[in-house]
């Protein structure tokens, strides 16, 4: 039997965020414009597995994933152990402008989905001459709870297994049996309060519908895709999002879920790379 | 149909196994019609049609009829392919000890969607 690599590079980077120490892990594949990937709540960058392992991506781009600090390969910093995670959106745009400049990255395209997705809002509103462009997945302004958060994280309620049981219906109903349950098992690899800490963010300080109008697609080309079958981000949600904002784009992708890239890249995909060839031409 | 499910759900060891340490007993209502269904050590011992005078569960999941059809149809259309679904867009409601459900909520999709006409998707 022989063994095969993939053309994924990972390495940990030290880096001060919020004044603090940070052991951060950051992978890549590829070659050319930086593509940044930003995962969900509560899982890591592996979901853009297929990203990093696809030459029609990495021919022409540098595909970066980092998990962010309590993900993944990522560590909490020192001290963790008394505090309870909550992620801002000042933190979660800091964290990243950080990382890219550590990275030396010159004007990436940004891609991010659910929390990412709205954090890409974010950028977009704040921060678009720092993107050559900025995809959303699973992009809304808001969410609003429908469960008591709490369960997610109390000595007996098992955090992973309660977590991926949370998201699993959010995987569309034709995502391959491998990567839906690959998908699933990143949720049920999570920190004790992890993915509750990042929802924080989705449903409560990441509140942008205020203000989603502002943004200015000359700036930076904004681009929306959502899988049909997410009810936490619904299609109606992106598409509310995309009337209130000129010069966007946006596709709902038939029979996905809430988590395109990773529980079905081959369809997630045929919507993908006319998206990157249309930024590639501009 | 709430009648086959104690044979739909024991064929599947994995599911049982899972399961193997949930002994409680819920109750789903569909429309006006209630049922209390008995589950031992991941296996369902007992489907009780009502009505019921004075009806002992756990927790109760109550939906309308024609939300339940969607939900037990082959293909669940968006919105209605989960219970989360359901209870994200309100028709659904969970009631009573929600700590059973949310503890064993894989389980509990997975049973409630071998009623489904064919396969699982949970």
């Amino acid at each position: 039997m022989t063994a095969t690599f993939e053309p994924v590079i990972g390495r940990y980077m030290h880096l001060d965020l919020f004044g603090r120490p940070h052991r951060i892990y950051v992978e890549e594949a590829g070659a050319g414009t930086p593509l940044l990937c930003l995962h969900t709540a509560g899982s890591d960058g592996r979901q853009y597995r297929a990203l990093m392992n696809d030459a029609r991506v990495t021919t022409g781009h540098r595909v970066i994933a980092f998990d962010m600090p309590w993900h993944g390969k990522s560590s909490p910093p020192s001290g963790w152990h008394n505090e309870e995670y909550q992620l801002t959106s000042a933190q979660y745009t800091g964290m990243i402008l950080e990382i890219m400049t550590a990275l030396e990255l010159d004007r990436p395209i940004a891609i991010g989905c659910s929390i990412g997705g709205r954090i890409a809002l974010h950028l977009a509103l704040e921060h678009p001459e720092r993107f050559r462009a900025i995809i959303g997945l699973q992009a809304g302004a808001h969410v609003d709870p429908y469960y008591d958060l709490n369960f997610l994280h109390r000595p007996d309620v098992h955090g992973g297994e309660v977590a991926a049981a949370i998201v699993s219906g959010l995987v569309g109903p034709d995502a391959p049996d491998s990567e839906r349950w690959e998908t699933l098992w990143h949720y049920m690899q999570g920190g004790p309060g992890v993915f509750k800490g990042d929802l924080y963010f989705y449903k409560l300080d990441g509140d942008i519908r205020g203000r989603v109008a502002q943004i200015d697609t000359r700036k930076c080309p904004l681009f929306l895709l959502s899988g049909e079958y997410d009810y936490s981000c619904t299609p109606e949600e992106t598409l509310a999002v995309a009337n209130s904002i000129p010069g966007s784009e946006v596709t709902i992708m038939k029979g996905l879920g809430h988590f395109p890239m990773s529980e079905n890249p081959a369809e997630f995909l045929k919507h993908l790379l006319p998206v990157l060839e249309k930024i590639g031409s501009r | 149909m709430i009648e086959t499910l104690k044979a739909r759900a024991n064929e599947d060891e994995a599911l049982v196994r899972r399961g193997r340490f949930l002994t409680t007993t819920f109750l789903i209502e569909v429309g006006q019609t209630a049922w209390l269904i008995g589950i031992f050590e991941g296996r369902v011992v007992s489907v009780t049609p009502g009505p019921f005078v004075m009806p002992s569960s756990s927790f109760a999941l109550r939906a309308a009829e024609e939300e339940w059809q969607k939900f037990w149809s082959s293909r669940p259309p968006p919105g209605s392919n989960d219970l989360m679904a359901l209870i994200k867009r309100r028709v659904l409601k969970a009631e009573g000890n929600l700590g059973v459900f949310m503890a064993n909520l894989r389980y509990f999709k997975e049973v409630l969607a071998k009623l489904r006409s064919q396969g699982a998707v949970a």
